[in-house]
């Protein structure tokens, strides 16, 4: 098993070095160059050189990505092409915030979805099963700003209980800025708990076709403790992989989320930086989000794997 | 003969679905104002004039929402044409070109895979800069990799029946086989595939265009309008909800019929993959 994980790490390891050339290659596929781009038409030759000098671009693509990645492995990210002022500095504050948001989301989220997702296969094909996959399938078809702005309008415009804002200031207490972030918290959970509710309920319907549910039922055990007691031990290995899996969709709908509530964190900031076409900025922050996608994915492998011994066995023949 | 009995939720999803793409046809011909020009006050709310308000610049919602179904319809709809052409066609031959194409393949789309499309998209787009055949084309190219692990999944499974041993061995071409013996038998779970799609582009598009990278302004489409009026949403005023809830609808209409196609076949493995 050690050996798997192992494995399963190098892997990660490597899909973590082929995002970083991805979004290295991707930000270089412009035909002509940033210089021209960020100077405009209008610049001189030479203050195109120069600036094409500071940037680094007369050398050749392998060796900018051999620099590019060596500072980035040193903890630099570069400047701002808009600010020229360090990445790092700038992108700390916002990493720390988007965390905050993400952890929180989390936290409300996962017990929820898995609750419901019982509760859910529990009352299987009852009205309570139809109107819980109802507004799961609602909530994922939704856009993430179609949901904010409805929680807004009756949250913040009508009945005044939180701010439409979530704008965060350092010297916010825990509880003031904890109020602030309770929409967009409750906008994210909306769809990152729908798609975990709907898995939740998948796992433990597959458990309940098993010959030992069967069994159980057959000896005049209650549903209820049926599934408490013998579908869910059962069907947890696949829910915890589906939990982390799953908060991988945080990645994408918090940049919406931050962009709606004007929240500062890194998704905000990088769209900022992606309409000023701050590329370093961009490649900085897209890189983040990659690694955050990466991490949750590879965890979600490695539990499954931990929870399942079954899913261990193919690996020892070799 | 079986009767087809299609379930009520996904009448429903067929009806609104066909009441958009109706909008979409004949939009131009039906809008009540011209949905470029200014014909009223800004952020004037619901009238017998008006039915949905006006919105940032005056301009009657209403006209903009039913035009912008043409342009906001059309290019999920066209993006995810080309996904599933590039998508499938490297699907099917990566099952039928031998375990080397295909190790090589995979790997490349494993890539792909393990950076989110909205991400790898906001980053393109940086670097290209944002205009429609762009957009098309990244977010095509970037969703085709998840219709490839579909498509090759299902081609694998045919590939390995004896109809398509039987061509091999008559001398057909690879080509012919992809096309003659592997599509026909693997189009049916591609269908409820395509609809599922169709509804993540048509989500992305609207995305990209809500946060300013998508269609550009003044031409009408559902993302860029809840852009231009989200900050109406803090005085009460309506202007922002409808063109999402357009959004909303459509694709809660898509994904009820989606959900009946996938009820009647099981769709094979690449569900995972939905970012």
């Amino acid at each position: 098993m050690g050996r798997y994980i192992a494995i399963r790490l190098a892997l990660g390891l490597v899909t973590l070095i082929s995002v970083t050339v991805l979004v290295f290659v991707a930000t270089n596929l412009l035909p002509g160059d940033a210089a021209t781009e960020i100077l405009g038409r209008g610049a001189t030759p030479e203050t195109l050189a120069r600036f094409r000098e500071q940037l680094g671009l007369d050398d050749p693509l392998v060796l900018r990505y051999g620099k590019w990645l060596w500072d980035l492995l040193h903890g630099d990210l570069g400047q701002s092409l808009t600010t020229q002022t360090p990445i790092a500095e700038t992108i700390w504050p916002r990493l720390v915030s988007t965390l905050r948001l993400a952890g929180l989301t989390a936290l409300v989220s996962v017990p929820l979805a898995i609750g419901l997702g019982i509760l859910s296969a529990a009352h299987e094909g009852t009205a309570l099963d139809r109107v819980l996959a109802i507004g799961a399938l609602a909530a994922i078809s939704f856009p993430e700003f179609f949901t904010a702005y409805l929680l807004i309008l009756v949250f913040s415009v009508k009945l005044g209980w939180f701010p439409n804002l979530s704008t965060i200031f350092p010297e916010m207490g825990f509880w003031e800025s904890l109020h602030a972030m309770v929409l967009p918290i409750v906008a994210l959970a909306c769809l990152v708990t729908a798609h975990m509710m709907r898995m939740t309920r998948t796992s433990i319907l597959s458990v309940m076709s098993q010959p030992y549910i069967e069994m159980a039922f057959l000896k005049g055990v209650p549903r209820g403790a049926v599934i408490t007691r013998h579908a869910l031990p059962n069907a947890a290995a696949p829910i915890i992989a589906v939990v982390a899996m799953n908060l991988a969709y945080l990645v994408v709908g918090i940049v919406v989320i931050e962009v709606v509530f004007v929240y500062p964190g890194l998704g905000q900031y990088m769209v900022d930086a992606v309409a000023k076409r701050d590329i370093p900025v961009v490649q900085a922050c897209g890189l983040i989000f990659g690694i955050a996608f990466i991490g949750l994915n590879l965890v979600s492998d490695i539990l499954a794997v931990l929870v399942n011994p079954r899913l261990r066995s193919p690996n020892r023949g070799r | 003969m079986t009767r087809l009995r299609i379930p009520p939720t996904a009448i429903f999803g067929i009806i609104v679905l066909a009441l958009f793409i109706g909008f979409a046809l004949i939009g131009p011909w039906i809008v009540p104002y011209d949905p470029e020009t200014t014909v009223g006050r800004t952020w004037s709310g619901p009238s017998a004039e008006f039915w949905l308000g006006t919105d940032n610049i005056g301009r009657d919602i209403l006209s903009r929402v039913i035009s912008g179904a043409r342009t906001t319809i059309g290019l999920a709809l066209v993006t995810t044409l080309l996904s599933f052409a590039i998508g499938v066609s490297l699907g099917i031959f990566a099952a039928v070109a031998g375990p080397r194409v295909d190790a090589f393949l995979s790997r490349v789309i494993d890539m792909f895979l393990s950076v989110p499309v909205l991400i790898m998209a906001l980053i393109v787009l940086t670097a290209l800069g944002s205009s429609i055949p762009t957009l098309i084309l990244t977010i095509a190219l970037l969703d085709s990799t998840r219709v490839y692990l579909v498509a090759r999944a299902v081609a694998v499974d045919v590939a390995t029946r004896d109809f398509v041993d039987v061509a091999r061995l008559r001398g057909e071409s690879l080509p012919w086989i992809m096309a003659h013996e592997i599509l026909p038998n693997a189009l049916p779970p591609l269908i409820s595939e395509f609809g599922l799609r169709f509804c993540f582009n048509f989500l992305y598009v609207a995305s990209l265009s809500f946060l300013g990278l998508g269609v550009q302004p003044p031409q009408a489409d559902w993302g860029g309008m809840v852009r231009e009026n989200g900050q109406a949403i803090s005085f009460g005023i309506l202007a922002p909800i409808w063109p999402a809830l357009a959004i909303a609808i459509v694709t809660v209409a898509v994904n009820l019929i989606v959900d009946w196609l996938l009820s009647r076949n099981v769709r094979p493995s690449g569900a995972s993959a939905e970012l």
